[in-house]
Parts: structure tokens; sequence; C-alpha cells
């Protein structure tokens, strides 16, 4: 079974993290893995940094012009990743834009996924329709769990179909907004997260997107499964490094 | 084979929606309703008379004797320079903000690159009275300051792109994010063919008015209603796509497409995306786009802001691939100079995103009766401090 769905089926809240790949230096992707698994995170994304990230806020997006000026590239990402599973056993998910797979090869991609260990994907920009009509077949094949995203605005009907179209988890954004919003949660978010649930779909939910304390964990995952940390997480390291990242997780749950 | 959109929302291999699901409902609201909008008797009269009593238009079809003379061919201009604010950017943003209207929107966003779009964007939002935020590069607010002030005088807030490379790829990332975080009531009014589907062939069909007019007008000076080809610049490529619509299916009339070499397509500073871009994904549309190896989007160069766009619409994206329409690549050097000639042998004064269709002719020869009509996109008073500096006229 995929690592990712027997995650699923843990009793716990589970604790997801964000980070850019080759940020804050190139040779850190592989000590902030270690890092995340040793402190007891449940699953990661992995980043791999784009030129124009177009749902990102401005956390992310410095820390992908950051990456790329340190010489990360998909090529360079694999290559740090070659012997990822001697150590880290828990869920990958390698998050970015479609441009930069396509430009790899999608077939190749997912090929190379699948020889490393990755568990799956995250591209915002590559929608249901285009998946579904080009791409399903190979991420199939390679047994890379393609994750969608749903917001506050897409109907129960979309929901539904979307639901259809997982098969691991749903990536619940909260809010009408771009990453690494810091507002918090209103009323709206908490009728958000219960309409979601009443609508018992098949597939668990994980909250993302102004995540960024013990507080906001609690209150996204009241309903669902898990939830994930990514600008917080950046700002983090920013300022402390990547040595210090069990300062961060272990306030956290 | 089709040179228009599908049902899809393609051309040929190109165009599509690949859109991160926040944007889904507003793109999905839009294509859905685009299409009965632009159709309802209401919006085509409105449509038509502010293009009459408000643009302009139409615009003449102007025959251009002693430009025509020199490079021994019948050259025809088609003057979009004289839309009210300068360029042929306002027939989109008339459209739009009556689509925007009919949606409900209350609030508009745009790109701007030369500021062309944002002063068409302004000017139309202060026309009916809504809320205008213009996304613009730092470093394109410096190179057009005039522009920036008339946004301001418009009413419209202009909001410095920081980004990236902070021109016009990075101000339309950052509008794509505004309308990320203004899910229910703006509108993102884009400037050209470009963006996901149904963006490039709404444009286009608001940009159409032109080849429309072309027709009528070639009819009545010359007994025929095509002419032999059709010449534009193409920066995300929408005065090219006016021009060309209703000739697209008719391999009598050649296509023509000129793109922006900068200092030379192999000089690592150029904006000739046919020529140096490979097929990839920019703002939401399968295209051609200028990138890296590894699929980064890299930053083009041009000496005219207008044409400094590392992608293309979909629809020059097929032109292209498919070999319907010929692409040339005109550097900066003969952009200018033949912008200078037309202003000595005609007295018009062209944008220099115009300057470059008109550079063709140093080289492309035509035959002595061929009838070309080239698109006048916009006029050169937005460009009088670059044609100062580079011919020291001052
Ligand atoms: C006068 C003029 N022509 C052409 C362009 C290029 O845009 P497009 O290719 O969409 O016509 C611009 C863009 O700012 C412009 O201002």
């Amino acid at each position: 079974m995929n690592r990712i769905n027997k995650k699923m089926q843990e009793g716990k809240k589970l604790l997801s993290i964000y980070f850019t790949a080759g940020y804050p230096d190139i040779e850190d992707t592989m000590p902030t893995l270690e890092a995340l698994q040793e402190n007891g995170v449940d699953m990661v994304e992995i980043g791999l940094p784009f030129s124009d990230p177009l749902a990102d806020g401005p956390t992310i997006q410095e820390s992908s012009t950051h990456a790329l000026k340190n010489g990360m590239t998909t090529a360079k990402l694999f290559e740090q990743l070659k012997d990822v599973r001697k150590t880290i056993d828990i869920p990958l998910i390698i998050m970015g834009y479609f441009n930069p797979v396509l430009q790899y090869g999608i077939e190749d991609f997912c090929a190379k996924c699948k020889e490393i260990g990755i568990d799956g994907m995250i591209l915002p920009d590559l929608p249901l329709a285009e998946y579904e009509l080009h791409y399903k077949d190979i991420f199939e094949k390679n047994d890379l769990k393609f994750i969608f995203l749903i917001t506050p605005q897409t109907s129960d009907e979309r929901i539904r179909q979307i639901d259809q179209a997982s098969d691991s988890f749903i990536y619940m954004v909260s809010t009408a907004s771009t990453t690494g919003a810091t507002s918090g949660f209103s009323n709206v978010q908490r009728d958000y997260f219960e309409r979601i649930a009443s609508l018992n779909l098949k597939n668990p939910q994980i909250v993302g997107f102004g995540i960024k304390d013990s507080e906001t964990f609690i209150t996204a995952t009241k309903n669902a499964k898990g939830a994930i940390i990514g600008s917080a997480f950046i700002k983090h390291i920013t300022e402390h490094g990547v040595e210090k990242i069990d300062d961060f997780v272990s306030k956290i749950r | 084979m089709n040179y228009n959109v599908n049902e899809k929302g393609y051309y040929g291999d190109f165009g599509g929606a690949y859109i991160p699901e926040m944007l889904y409902p507003n793109v999905e609201e839009l294509r859905q309703n685009y299409l009965k909008i632009m159709q309802e008797a209401d919006f085509q009269k409105e449509f038509h008379e502010l293009l009459r009593e408000y643009v302009g238009r139409p615009t003449p079809l102007y025959y251009a004797k002693r430009f025509s003379e020199k490079y021994g061919t019948k050259v025809y201009l088609k003057r979009e320079d004289l839309c009210h604010t300068g360029a042929h950017k306002v027939n989109n943003t008339i459209g739009q903000i009556l689509m925007a209207q009919r949606l409900g929107k209350k609030r508009i966003i745009a790109e701007t690159g030369a500021g062309q779009h944002g002063v068409a964007t302004a000017t139309v939002c202060a026309l009916m009275g809504l809320e205008c935020i213009v996304y613009m590069g730092a470093i394109d607010i410096k190179r057009q300051a005039p522009n920036v002030a008339r946004m301001k005088m418009l009413g419209a807030k202009v909001i410095p792109a920081e980004s990236g490379s902070k021109t016009l790829k990075d101000a339309t990332n950052e509008a794509i994010r505004d309308w990320i975080s203004n899910p229910t009531d703006t509108h993102y009014i884009i400037g050209s063919v470009v963006g996901p589907h149904p963006y490039p062939d709404m444009v286009a069909r608001f940009q159409s008015v032109i080849s429309t007019e072309v027709k009528k007008q070639l009819q009545e000076k010359e007994n025929r209603d095509t002419p032999d080809y059709v010449v534009a610049c193409v920066g995300g490529g929408s005065n090219a796509a006016g021009l060309y619509y209703h000739y697209l299916d008719n391999p009598k009339v050649g296509i023509i497409a000129v793109e922006a070499a900068g200092k030379g397509i192999d000089s690592g500073e150029s904006a000739a995306t046919s020529a140096l871009g490979k097929e990839g994904i920019i703002h939401g549309s399968k295209t051609l786009l200028m990138q890296t190896p590894d699929g980064q989007i890299t930053e083009p160069y041009s000496i005219s802001a207008g044409l400094d766009y590392p992608g293309v619409g979909p629809m020059h994206a097929h032109l292209f691939r498919s070999k319907r329409g010929e692409f040339i690549s005109v550097t900066d050097a003969d952009a200018m100079q033949a912008g200078l000639e037309l202003s000595k042998l005609e007295g018009i004064i062209p944008a220099i995103e115009t300057a470059h269709a008109l550079a063709i002719f140093k080289d492309r020869k035509f035959k002595k009766d061929d009838v070309v009509v080239v698109n006048l996109s916009g006029r050169g008073d937005k460009d009088l401090n670059t044609y100062i500096e580079y011919f020291d006229l001052a």
C-alpha cells in the first residue's frame, strides 16, 4: 500500500510540513527531511522551486528564488533524494508547478519519483480536467497519488468530483489567498471546515494555507485529518537555520 | 486545419486552462457566460456605441503612399493609434468592462507592461465608476513614468510588482495572486490574448473589430475584402489576433507576425518567443515560452516594453507550429529606424511596438501589386523619451 494511504489510517491528527528544496542552503534538503522525521512529523511536502509560483505568497516566493539562485534544479533534487528511502520512511510528496515537470518530461519525472520512493504529487496548476484528459495514466502507472486542492469557493458538486478522482487525501485550502496568510481563522473558516466535514467524503482532508502555530493547527484539525504548515516553517528556518527544527515542531502539538 | 479555438479551449496543441483551483470558480463563470453575454443584443449595442462615440471607431485604413512607393508595394495602415488612449488596447478593455458589469463585479484588476493596457483599463473604470487596481513591474514603473501618471490621474491605484524580475510577467503573477485572494467581487482584465481559456478567445473576439473594419474598408478602396498579407507586431498577440481574425481560415491571405529580437536572437537579450521558446505553461496557458532547460521562465528583453513578454498567446503558438503564420523578428535598432522613417515619410510617429511591424519591409519583399495591411497598433507619444535618447533629438 502507498505510504500516504497507510498514514491516513493512523488514529492521530497528522502534521505535515512543506519546505523548499535547496533552501536556505542547497545541501539542506536531506538534513531538513531527517530532522522533520526525527521530530515526529508525519508527512512532508518537498517544494520543487519555480520562477513564477502563482499560488504562493512572498515567503515561499522568496525561498524559491533563493533556492534557484543556489543552483537548485529538478535533476539536482533527484540526485539529493537518490538514497532517501535508506533513512526516511514517512510519506513524501513533491509539490511544485507544472512547467518544470513538463520540461523534465512527465513520463521520466514520474518514473524517477517511483524509483526514489516518492508517494504523491501536488501541482496546483494542473487542474482536474487537464489531469484526467492527458496525464492520469502516467501518475497511476507509477503509483504516484495526485492530490487535488479545494477552497472555500469550491462548489459541493465539484468537491464530489474531486473526491471521486482522488485516492489519498484532499488538500483543503483554508482561505481565499495565496500561501502564507497570517490573519488566523474566523467563523467563515470554521463554517467551511464543518461544511466539508458534513459531506462525508471518501478521502480524508488535510488543511493547508494559514496554519502557523498550535492554535491554528488545533482549529484546522478539529474536523480534518491533519494540517500542513509551509510559510511559518520557512520563516523559522530562515531565522534559525535547519539545526533548530525541533524548536518549531515541538511547539505545534 | 482550424486556426481558431476549439470547444475545449485549445488552438491545436496550445491553450487550455492550467490554473490553480482557487481561480476555478471565476474562470469557469467566465467560460460559461462569455459567449452568451457577448451575443446579447444589449451588450452588442452598448459595445459598438462606445467604440463609435468614445473610442472613435472605425479607425481609418490609410493608404501610405510615400511608404508604399519606397518599398514598391501597396501598404495600408490600420490606424489603431487614433483610438482614444492611443492604442488598440482599449477595444478589449471596453468589452471586458461591459462583461465585468454583467457578471456583477465591482472591482477591476489588471497587469500592465508599457502602461498602455493599464491606461486603457483605468480609462474604462473611470468611465463606469469602478474601482481599478493596476499591477506594474517596479522596473517598468520607472521606465514608463508618463503612463503611471495617467493611470493615477484616471483614479487607478498602481501597485508595483516587486517579485521576480519586476516586469510584465511579474505584474501578471501579482494580478493573478490578487484574484486568488479576491475570489468573488473582482474581474481580472487581461491585456492580451494570453492566460487561461476563455481569455485568449474573448480578447481576440473583442479585438476582431479591427479585422471586421478592414474587410469593409478594403472593399471600398480595392474592390475586394481580402488583402494579400496582414502584418502585426506580437507581444502577447492581441493587436495581431484582431487584424488576422477574419482571415485566419483564408489561405489566400498571408499572415505575418513580427516579434522583438531585442539585441539579436542569439544575443541573450531578446523577446522572440517563436524562435527561442519551447512548449510549456505560462499564466495558465499551454503555449510557447522562453525558459531554461529546467523549466524556469526567463526574462525577455526588448527596447519596447509592450513586446517584453516571455510568452505568446496560444493562437500564435499554433499559427507558428502549423506554419500558417510567417514569423519574423526585428531588432531594436531596425525597429527604431523604422519608427523614425514612418514619422518622416508619413507624418505618423508610431509606438515602438508598432515600429517592429514596419521594419520588415527592409528585407521582406512584396510584389508591386500586393495589398499589405499593417496594424498601426499605437502611437509613439509614450515612447518619446526613448526616441529622444536613442536618436539624440533633444
Ligand atoms: C502599441 C502597442 N502595440 C502592441 C503591443 C503588444 O501587445 P499585443 O501583442 O497584445 O498587441 C502593445 C502592448 O503594450 C502596445 O502598447
